[in-house]
């Protein structure tokens, strides 16, 4: 059986990475008693996948894994379970079950965008100057490959953005097929700001001379089905106390 | 949640910040205000080396079942983070609450190997604690060491304010309730330390005093105050199933050296390799029963979700249940799919049995620690693995489908000659020639034998206490004389080798066997930047050495020097049970090339028996 299970990752487990949030959760299927399957031979290890690794130091309240089960109780029982052997910073949100062929095309290659707040260390910025960012009809960016460099255009895969109380909303592509980091719309973003800003005040960018003028949090993972976005957990359903097996 | 002492931009600049977060899975949090003595223990090391020791899960666990206790833990920062710290006066900080070490009452340090002692030092430094115990006053934290290292604890006497001699499990709870008392009653730091030499096992390096003599060697060694004792006696365990161990081991969030569930199952053991210290510092062997492992294991396993566990002791193979405990573990392992790592175990056909179940033979290599080339070399150390043992186990194993060895051995032992060094290419010769002996149709391709050295570094409290070491020089010559050899052997082509650059070695052999005018060399070392000496890209051979020669200590003297055997050690006051008069026997015994049996065949006599337990009194009630 096909489980996905939905996260968060906050506070101080922020800064371990993505690796040790795996080893973090290979631990916690074998202490809260999932019966998860294993591989087989000599170092036998657990079937588990995971959605769009978050970079070291932000947040989440919209991580992913899909695991496979041999049995499992109620999604209610299991949630309790987890959250009780695990740490309030990886706080277990869903747990569903998911069909078959939704695994086949698993959590990762199911992702298609992802909702993030991004929070500014040193203030807000103009709003006029952010619409005036957003307006643009292309934002080239400069990739690197391995063996060359290119200039995308990453407007499109920018589908919505919001200014809000705490911060900017940006929902952005995700996954394998054209995944755009939050970091990369803000070098965007700052190079935009420091040129226009230059022009008007000639000061400096809200995130001054802060290493790190960001922080992100993500805040949800969507698959694409019928040309609409669904929250991942959304493709899956609940167990319910008499159905589970 | 609770603030993190670092700031975010800090943990985001340096390498691996998960290091310096706390918050691993069964950490204690308690509250400050309801505990009277808040102890910070320090593996003084980076933390995935720390978090992988046993000794500090154990005496977690313990401390903290106090409910007036708090322990917590700290390890040293990496370079990177060392830099910030000092650069922004940041003082270091306990994992689990983020508070500054300096307002703790305890800082106890673990000291497992020579390289560490600058490390110790930066530590004391970045917490802001003074480095030098007489300039400490009484607000600060008492600075209390244990582990191996302390059996001669010398040379860093004057930055320790207490040494623990021994076993954590016995004396720490009097320690606590004498120092309640002492915070209570309004008393001195002066008198808690004084009183505190009245606690079995509890060394206090101020109240006493060396003097020497005019060849540099030591004079007397005396306490300067009343009801001091002249001499302190190593604590230990007698009943080792009733001995706290951690029901709920930490589980880091970060991977670490060892990211496994430890299952000790005894302490000593009963062949007394002459160069090995532990075999004598930890006598007699005491074992755990194999009910209390059993369920220790599952206890353990069920409480971290490890992946993986693993036995602990110096020779598994002598624990006297091991058959019953190994199919045991395969067992449970099995059902919960969980890998069982064994330490090296001594090739038969019970190993090669379970080692067959347990890993990929493909994958995975034979080990055999011979530690010196040729039989005679081996009895003087008194090492009882003969040749035919190794080639029969070799031979077997290789029929079983291995074709990887691994050899361990030591260079520079007393009475080495080169006959004994060009044995160490010998001996491997004769392993590959044995695989190349099978019929072709059942080989597993080449095979591979793979020999590493190290350089011997005389220690205390081993019959080997007194020798001469090996010069550098000496020693790389000997290195390459073995490789040399190597080179002339038949199946060359299957022969690899290792050895690492003698500087290190000497630098360890000069603290294990010193006395306390080394701590203004240490001192001096660290001032020069001298810190992780245990890690190559950052020790510094040109620094010691110019330490050394700034306060005119000669090296020699503590690291080459052949001691007389009348001279009076720095470490005698120590009494680790067994004598002084039983490792002279084994150094005379050693130079005839004499073997002495292990403490199951035959009693020796060491002196341990003092203690009234373990393997001295086994079939004897
Ligand atoms: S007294 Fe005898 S049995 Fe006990 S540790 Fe010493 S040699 Fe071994």
């Amino acid at each position: 059986m096909k489980i996905r299970i939905k996260f968060t990752k906050t506070g101080r487990l922020r800064f371990i990475g993505h690796l040790d949030v795996m080893r973090y959760f290979q631990k916690l299927m074998r202490r809260a008693g999932v019966d998860i399957r294993y591989s087989e031979g000599f170092s036998p290890h657990q079937i588990m996948s995971f959605a769009q690794p978050l970079g070291l130091g932000d947040t989440s309240e919209g991580e992913y894994v899909d695991i496979d089960v041999l049995s499992t109780a109620s999604s209610e029982e299991m949630i309790r379970r987890l959250n009780e052997a695990g740490k309030e910073e990886i706080r277990i949100l869903k747990y569903v079950k998911i069909a078959d062929e939704t695994r086949r095309s698993n959590a990762m290659s199911n992702v298609a965008a992802a909702d993030y707040r991004v929070y500014f260390r040193g203030g807000l910025p103009d709003s006029n100057m952010l619409a005036a960012f957003f307006a643009q009809e292309n934002i080239p960016v400069s990739k690197k490959t391995k063996t060359k460099e290119e200039i995308v255009d990453i407007r499109p895969l920018i589908y919505d953005w919001g200014l809000e109380e705490e911060g900017l909303f940006l929902r952005l592509s995700a996954g394998s097929a054209a995944n755009l980091k939050p970091d990369t719309v803000m070098e965007a973003w700052n190079a935009f700001s420091q040129k226009e800003g230059q022009a008007a005040e000639a000061g400096h960018s809200e995130g001054g001379t802060q290493s790190f003028p960001y922080h992100f949090h993500r805040l949800e993972l969507y698959a694409r089905r019928e040309g609409q976005l669904i929250p991942l957990y959304a493709l899956g359903e609940e167990i319910k106390e008499e159905s589970a097996e | 949640m609770k603030e993190l002492a670092l700031s975010e931009e800090i943990l985001l600049r340096v390498e691996k910040p998960a290091r310096y977060i706390g918050g691993e899975i069964n950490a204690v949090i308690k509250d400050p205000s309801q505990v009277d003595i808040r102890f910070a223990f320090c593996f003084p090391d980076v933390y995935e080396i720390g978090m992988s020791h046993l000794g500090i899960q154990i005496l977690y666990d313990m401390f903290n079942r106090r409910e007036d206790v708090w322990c917590e833990r700290v390890y040293s920062p990496w370079p990177d983070l060392d830099r910030i710290m000092r650069d922004e006066h940041i003082p270091l900080y306990a994992l689990e609450s983020q508070d500054p070490i300096r307002d703790f009452d305890f800082l106890g340090i673990t000291i497992q190997y020579e390289m560490c002692y600058t490390n110790i030092l930066q530590v004391l430094d970045l917490s802001g604690i003074p480095l030098w115990a007489a300039e400490r006053t009484e607000r600060d934290t008492i600075v209390i060491g244990g582990g191996p290292c302390t059996y001669n604890p010398e040379p860093l006497a004057p930055f320790f304010d207490l040494f623990y001699i021994g076993e954590g499990e016995t004396q720490y709870d009097a320690l606590f309730d004498l120092y309640k008392e002492y915070k209570k009653g309004g008393k001195s730091r002066e008198d808690f330390l004084l009183a505190c030499a009245s606690i079995p096992g509890i060394y206090v390096p101020s109240l006493y005093a060396p003097s020497y003599k005019e060849d540099g060697t030591l004079a007397a060694f005396t306490p300067i105050a009343e009801g001091v004792p002249a001499k302190v006696r190593k604590e230990l365990v007698l009943s080792m199933d009733e001995a706290p161990y951690p029901d709920k081991p930490l589980v880091p969030l970060m991977q670490v050296t060892q990211d496994r569930v430890t299952l000790e199952i005894q302490r000593g053991c009963i062949r007394g390799c002459r160069f090995c210290q532990a075999g004598q510092i930890y006598r007699p062997v005491r074992e755990r029963s194999l009910d209390f492992l059993k369920e220790q294991a599952i206890r353990m396993l069920e409480s971290t979700g490890c992946e993986e566990i693993t036995l602990s002791s110096l020779s598994s193979s002598d624990y006297s249940k091991l058959k019953e405990l190994v199919y045991f573990l395969i067992d449970e392992t099995h059902v919960r799919h969980v890998n069982i790592s064994l330490p090296s175990l001594r090739i038969d056909a019970f190993s090669l049995d379970v080692m067959s179940k347990v890993q990929d033979i493909k994958k995975s290599s034979l080990t055999f620690a011979p530690e010196a080339g040729t039989q005679r070399l081996r009895d003087v150390i008194n090492k009882g693995l003969t040749e035919e043992d190794i080639l029969r186990g070799a031979s077997e194993a290789f029929k079983g489908g291995w074709n990887k060895v691994k050899l361990y051995f030591m260079l520079g032992q007393p009475t080495e000659t080169d006959e004994d060094v060009r044995g160490i290419a010998e001996l491997a010769e004769r392993i590959a020639e044995v695989y190349y002996e099978i019929p072709k149709e059942e080989r597993h391709g080449k095979c591979q034998i793979t020999s590493s050295t190290s350089f011997f570094v005389p220690k205390p409290f081993t019959p080997f206490q007194w020798a001469p070491m090996n010069t550098a020089e000496e020693f790389l010559r000997k290195a390459y004389l073995v490789k040399h050899t190597m080179r002339s052997q038949l199946n060359q082509k299957s022969l690899r080798y290792h050895y690492h650059e003698a500087d290190v070695s000497m630098l360890e052999a000069a603290l294990a066997r010193g006395d306390r005018r080394l701590a203004p060399v240490i001192y001096r070392a660290y001032r020069k930047g001298c810190i992780f000496d245990a890690w190559d890209e950052y020790f510094s051979n040109e620094k010691w050495m110019e330490a050394f020669a700034e306060e005119g200590v000669d090296m020699d003297f503590y690291s080459v020097r052949e001691r007389d055997l009348d001279e009076l050690l720095p470490w005698d006051f120590i009494d680790c049970g067994v004598t002084k008069q039983f490792l002279k026997k084994e150094y005379e015994r050693a130079l005839q090339g004499i073997v002495t049996p292990n403490c199951r065949e035959q009693c020796n006599g060491c002196g341990a028996a003092v203690f009234g337990g373990g393997v001295c009194f086994e079939n004897k009630n």
